[in-house]
C-alpha cells in the first residue's frame, strides 16, 4: 500500500491537483489538533454550566462553534443527553459519519462490519463487547448517521465529582463516552489534586 | 443501491473489536490516503454524496476485504478515471503521461485551515413547508432505487415517529446523480425519524431499545389511518 499510495500521491503532484504543503497540513491536523479532547472540553463545560447545556442541546452546532471546534464533517450538530434512563449510541451504518471537530477521525472498528452491522439491532450487546453495561432498565436509543447531522452523545456527570473545575471534568470524559460505547471515567478513577 | 455497505441488521461479523490506545493512523499510507481524498474532493470534481456512492459501488468482495481507508483510495482512483483526470496506467505506474487539467484547481496550503474550519454546509433555504412535524407516524418508504439513496435497507417498509425536524437539505440521492455543470444540490426537508425495534426486528427484538435514521421527506409517506 505504502508504493500505491506514494505513486498515487506523486501522479497528482505532477498533474498539479494537490498541493503537498496542503496534504501535510490536513494530515498534520487531524493527527495533533483536531480529536476527542475537543468533545471532552464541550462535554465538560456542558456539566459545569446549566445556561451552556441547555444552548448545546438546543443548538448544538453554534453552542459548539462558540469553543471553536467547527467546520468538516461537524457541520451541522446535535448533541444527545443520556440520562438515569435513557443510553444513547451513534452509528454509521451505512459508511464512516462521524463528527470530526469534536472527535477527530473515527476509530478502525467505528467503520467496521460488526459495530455497523450490530449497532441498530443489538446495542446493549455492542456495549458488552466494549466490557460495559448499563441498568437493565435502560433503553437504548441508537443514532443512525444517515445524513449530514453528526451526533454527540452528551455522557451523564460521575458522581462524586462536585466542585470538580472544567479541565478536571474533561480528564473523565472518554471518546467512547462520547459515541455511546462507553461510559466516562468515574471520580476515583483519575487522581484530583483539589 | 442495496449494496453490501448497506450493514444494518446483518448477522455473523462477530464482536466488536475496539483497540486499546488506537493511534489515529496505523500506516503512513493511511495519512495520504486521507490528506488525498480530502484534497481532491476540496478541487471540487465532485460532491460528498458521488464519493459515497463511487465507494458502496465497489465490488462487494473487495469492499469486505477491504480496511475503509483502502475503499477510500480504491474510489478516488476510479473517481478520477471516471473524470478523465487521470488513466488506469497513469495510477497503476504513478508517472504522468499527459498533464492535468487546467480547470483543476489544488487546494492551497494557505487555505487548508479554513477550508477544514468550515466545512461543507447541506442546508438549503426553505421554499415550501415542512410535510411532517415532531410526534407525526409516518412510514419509510419500500423502495430499492439502483443509485445512491441514504435509506437503510432495515427501516424501509417500517413505521416510526418523527422526533426532530432538522431543516432542509441537500437530498443525496439527486446531488449523487450530478452531471457536471448540472446544478443537482436541491434540498428537501430532513427529519430524525425513530422506529421500535421490536418494529424493525421483530417480537424478540428487546422492547428497550429504539433506533432512528434521519430520513428525507421523499424517503417517507404519512401513516395511512384506519378507516
Amino acid at each position: 500500500m505504502d508504493v500505491r499510495v506514494r505513486a498515487l500521491q506523486t501522479l497528482l503532484t505532477d498533474k498539479g491537483y494537490v498541493d503537498p504543503a496542503a496534504l501535510d497540513r490536513i494530515i498534520e491536523t487531524y493527527e495533533t489538533e483536531v480529536g476527542p479532547h475537543n468533545g471532552a472540553k464541550v462535554v465538560a463545560r456542558a456539566w459545569a454550566e446549566p445556561d451552556y447545556r441547555e444552548w448545546l442541546l438546543r443548538d448544538a452546532t453554534a453552542a459548539i462553534a462558540a469553543m471553536g471546534y467547527s467546520g468538516r464533517q461537524g457541520e451541522h450538530m446535535v448533541v444527545v443527553p443520556n440520562t438515569e434512563t435513557v443510553h444513547n449510541m451513534v452509528v454509521c451504518t451505512l459508511c464512516s459519519c462521524y463528527p470530526w471537530p469534536v472527535l477527530g477521525l473515527p476509530p478502525v472498528w467505528y467503520k467496521s462490519a460488526p459495530y455497523r452491522s450490530k449497532a441498530v439491532m443489538d446495542p446493549r450487546g455492542v456495549l458488552s463487547d466494549f466490557g460495559v453495561s448499563v441498568p437493565a432498565d435502560v433503553t437504548f436509543r441508537v443514532w443512525d448517521s444517515t445524513a449530514e447531522i453528526r451526533y454527540l452523545v452528551l455522557p451523564l456527570r460521575p458522581p462524586g465529582t462536585e466542585g470538580w473545575t472544567q479541565e478536571q471534568l474533561a480528564e473523565l470524559v472518554t471518546r467512547d463516552s462520547m459515541i455511546g460505547t462507553g461510559l466516562p471515567l468515574r471520580a476515583q478513577d483519575v487522581a484530583v489534586t483539589a | 443501491m442495496n449494496g453490501v455497505h448497506d450493514m444494518g441488521g446483518m448477522q455473523g461479523y462477530g464482536p466488536v473489536q475496539p483497540e486499546l490506545d488506537e493511534p489515529v493512523f496505523h500506516a503512513n499510507w493511511e495519512r495520504q490516503a486521507l490528506a488525498l481524498t480530502v484534497a481532491m474532493g476540496a478541487t471540487g470534481q465532485w460532491n460528498i454524496d458521488q464519493a459515497r456512492s463511487a465507494r458502496e459501488s465497489l465490488p462487494p468482495l473487495r469492499y469486505m476485504q477491504n480496511s475503509y481507508y483502502q475503499i477510500w483510495l480504491d474510489a478516488l482512483e476510479n473517481m478520477m478515471v471516471a473524470r478523465g483526470l487521470a488513466t488506469h496506467q497513469e495510477i497503476t505506474t504513478g508517472q504522468l503521461t499527459q498533464p492535468g487539467l487546467p480547470a483543476v484547481k489544488p487546494l492551497a496550503r494557505a487555505k487548508v485551515d479554513a477550508a477544514l474550519a468550515q466545512g461543507t454546509s447541506a442546508e438549503r433555504l426553505v421554499r415550501q413547508p415542512a410535510r411532517f412535524a415532531e410526534g407525526q407516524r409516518v412510514r419509510a418508504l419500500n423502495q430499492h432505487p439502483m443509485g445512491h439513496t441514504r435509506l437503510p435497507r432495515y427501516v424501509r417498509g417500517h413505521v416510526g415517529t418523527v422526533v426532530k425536524v432538522h431543516g432542509v437539505h441537500v437530498l443525496p440521492d439527486r446531488h449523487a446523480a450530478t452531471v457536471q455543470g448540472v446544478d443537482s444540490n436541491e434540498g428537501e426537508w430532513l427529519y430524525a425519524v425513530v422506529f421500535d425495534a421490536r418494529e424493525l426486528w421483530g417480537p424478540a427484538a428487546d422492547p428497550q431499545v429504539r433506533v432512528s435514521v434521519d430520513a428525507w421527506e421523499s424517503y417517507l409517506a404519512p401513516l395511512e389511518t384506519a378507516a
